[in-house]
């Protein structure tokens, strides 16, 4: 199917946002200025851009600890979430969720999630609500191949084919569980485990966005249809540790090296795009100079911006108490 | 005004809510009973004890949602729905089944509000049973509200009647906050005179059904009226107790305790849960902390031993606070002073 050139624009914008927001936090986490933890998204960009091109903000998603990537696809604030990511007032979260909880409810964005599985059940929910209300809309769980092995999801599939629900879970297998291969970890396959809940599954390449792009649009089509849940499998690799600072002593030599050389989504996309003649490397490079400047202010913002109020502790524990 | 049970004043709380508010909806194991198998009955059960029946009947599929045994993926629905427009009541039948669900409890709806910097709201309410006294042993007897109310996010409602039952499931539907409504499983035939219309009962505002001048009677839930009733034999002793039922332990009315212990001067709580780190304590340290030269003579708490629930009847009787045991706590209050007792 063919893409808009808007929408080749803006996703390529999204991914290389993605990378760069990702690629700085690197390099600033080393520095020991940001506080905490977190997890990088680099390498699995398409998947996250692929998807949330087909939803508006009336869908709901909800993301990972790896939760960067889907949060700028879904249209959250970029000096927003790197205020958030510094524990700064200015965050969209004030400074009280950090990097785990990035969440933007008028977006669409259910929140990042510390807990492995914690967001296919609140995207039965979420679905739920799309179902009752009838606004049309779907709800999409993005997880790992490490929550995929969490009871909270088998019960969420089996939930949302029970109730026939708009959802779309999206399963981002990158390899890694932590620190432990999926080939270890997952016992059977993905495939099924969507056909042992009666759902039909789909997978891609997710370092393609193009396919990621039309697989997920027959997902989403399927599920907004009312035809039910639908599991759709991104094969992924991701490019830096579980955590930052962690070593990947786990990996072979050069296996990073080598996926950066021969899966890099955004490397692909560029050579589809140009030698299809659909945009100008030029149109590219202005992408990337725009991206280069916005994630450079955002940094310098963050950094800039106000440490919460004391008086923020005690707030909005509750609406009322 | 009529005689309604325990059961029935839920009952119509959950259905004058539901007429009132569309996007008030029902979901749980069993809540109408009959799907799927051979196609008997619709609606057949009701809840496990009946006390959704009939609601399926007037609201129809889309707002009475039965799951699978599966607590985990629909009390994470319940949170999800909860924060994208919806009004679930989502029923846990017994609070011991939180074991399989806490996460989504403790990690995802208590905490959304706060982690999300004051942009979220989660109306839900998580119904459930509790409590001993019923044969049902220790995976199905336990009163795990102190669990709940240690977690920052979370409201706690303990009715102790048929009519608080009825106002403050009201008001748990109507608040925008996470709520823990538990019902003590040995109360639904209980009757009482309920309203008929409907009303609210404010959360974190104490009630006082007894009054008197010699002893201060904290009681939870069911041990309310266990206090009740050794207040009114005592009284028939010459001792006249103030029997405070605090509602809801989180918010929880701390001024109307202190406000009592200054009068009486002495002070029992009555907590049918596990006596480590238990609501007895939470009292017992505020009382100490802020009411301690107020003071006649030691707190003392009316609360079972730190075992799990027996089965056999003798031996849950043995568990279980009882009126008994309350007059026993007053006498010893009144009887002695502070530094003989101790």
């Amino acid at each position: 199917m063919q893409i808009a050139r808007e929408t080749l624009l803006q996703s390529y914008r999204a991914m290389r946002t993605i990378r760069v927001f990702e690629e700085r936090l690197h390099v600033e986490f080393a520095t020991g200025e940001i506080p905490g933890f977190v997890h990088l998204y680099c390498g699995e960009e398409a998947s996250a851009v692929g998807v949330c091109a087909h939803l508006n903000d009336n869908d709901t998603i909800a993301s990972t600890h790896r939760g960067h990537g889907h949060c700028i696809a879904k249209g959250v604030d970029v000096g927003g979430m790197m205020a958030e990511i510094y524990g700064r007032q200015t965050g969209v979260c004030r400074g009280k969720g950090g990097s785990m909880h990035i969440a933007d409810l008028s977006k669409g964005m259910l929140g990042a999630n510390g807990i492995v599985g914690g967001g296919p059940p609140l995207i039965c929910g979420a679905a739920l609500s799309h179902k009752v209300l009838k606004d049309n809309g779907v709800a999409i769980a993005f997880y790992g191949d490490g929550a995929s092995n969490e009871g909270f999801t088998l019960e969420s599939l089996n939930l949302a084919s029970v109730w026939q629900l708009p959802a779309v879970f999206v399963v981002e297998d990158n390899g890694y569980g932590e620190a432990t291969g999926a080939s270890y970890a997952c016992a059977g396959t993905q495939k099924d485990r969507a056909a042992g809940f009666g759902m039909p599954y789909m997978e891609c390449d997710g370092t393609d966005f193009f396919a990621v792009h039309e697989t997920a649009r027959e997902a989403i089509d399927h599920a907004r249809s009312g035809k039910g849940p639908v599991m759709l499998h991104v094969h992924l690799s991701r490019w830096y540790g579980h955590f930052e600072g962690d070593s990947m002593t786990y990996r072979k030599a050069g296996e990073v090296a080598a996926e950066k050389e021969n899966r890099d989504c955004l490397k692909h996309f560029r050579d589809r795009v140009t030698s299809a003649g659909l945009l100008d490397a030029s149109a590219l490079d202005d992408i990337d100079s725009a991206v280069n400047d916005e994630i450079e202010s955002a940094v310098i913002a963050a950094k800039a911006a106000p440490w919460p109020e004391d008086a923020a502790l005690m707030a909005d524990v509750y609406v009322k108490y | 005004m009529s005689k309604k049970s325990f059961r029935q004043a839920i009952n119509e709380a959950l259905r004058q809510e539901m007429r009132r508010d569309p996007r008030v909806i029902l979901m749980g194991e069993d809540v109408a009973g009959g799907r799927g198998g051979t196609s008997g009955v619709q609606d057949a059960w009701g809840g496990v004890l009946g006390v959704t029946k009939g609601l399926l009947t007037e609201f129809g599929e889309e707002r009475v949602w039965d799951t699978p045994i599966s607590e985990a993926s629909y009390i994470g629905a319940a949170a999800g729905a909860a924060a994208t427009g919806l009004r679930p009541v989502a029923e846990l039948m017994f609070v011991d089944f939180i074991g399989s669900c806490l996460d989504q409890v403790l990690n995802q709806a208590a905490k959304f509000r706060y982690m999300f910097g004051g942009k979220a709201r989660t109306p839900m309410v998580i119904r459930a049973m509790y409590g001993a006294g019923f044969n049902a042993a220790a995976q199905h007897s336990q009163s795990l509200y102190p669990l709940f109310t240690h977690i920052p996010g979370l409201k706690v409602v303990i009715p102790s009647s048929p009519y608080e039952a009825k106002g403050l499931l009201i008001e748990a539907i109507r608040d925008d906050d996470p709520v823990i409504f538990l019902e003590n499983k040995v109360m639904y035939d209980d009757e009482e005179d309920v309203p008929d219309e409907s009303y609210t009962i404010p959360f974190g505002e104490a009630n006082l059904t007894r009054e008197g001048e010699d002893v201060t009677i904290v009681a939870i839930g069911r041990m309310v009226g266990m206090a009740n009733e050794a207040a009114d034999r005592l009284e028939k002793q010459g001792i006249t107790c103030t029997v405070i039922d605090p509602r809801t332990t989180s918010p929880f009315d701390e001024d109307t305790i202190l406000e009592c212990v200054e009068e009486t001067g002495r002070l029992i709580v009555v907590d049918e849960s596990s006596p480590r780190c238990n609501m007895a304590c939470d009292i017992s340290a505020l009382v100490a902390e802020r009411a301690f030269g107020a003071l006649k003579a030691p707190i003392l708490r009316v609360v079972p031993p730190h075992t799990p629930v027996p089965f056999s009847t003798p031996l849950e009787k043995l568990y279980m606070p009882s009126a008994d045991k309350i007059e026993a706590a007053v006498k010893t209050v009144m009887k002695q002073h502070a530094r003989e007792v101790a």
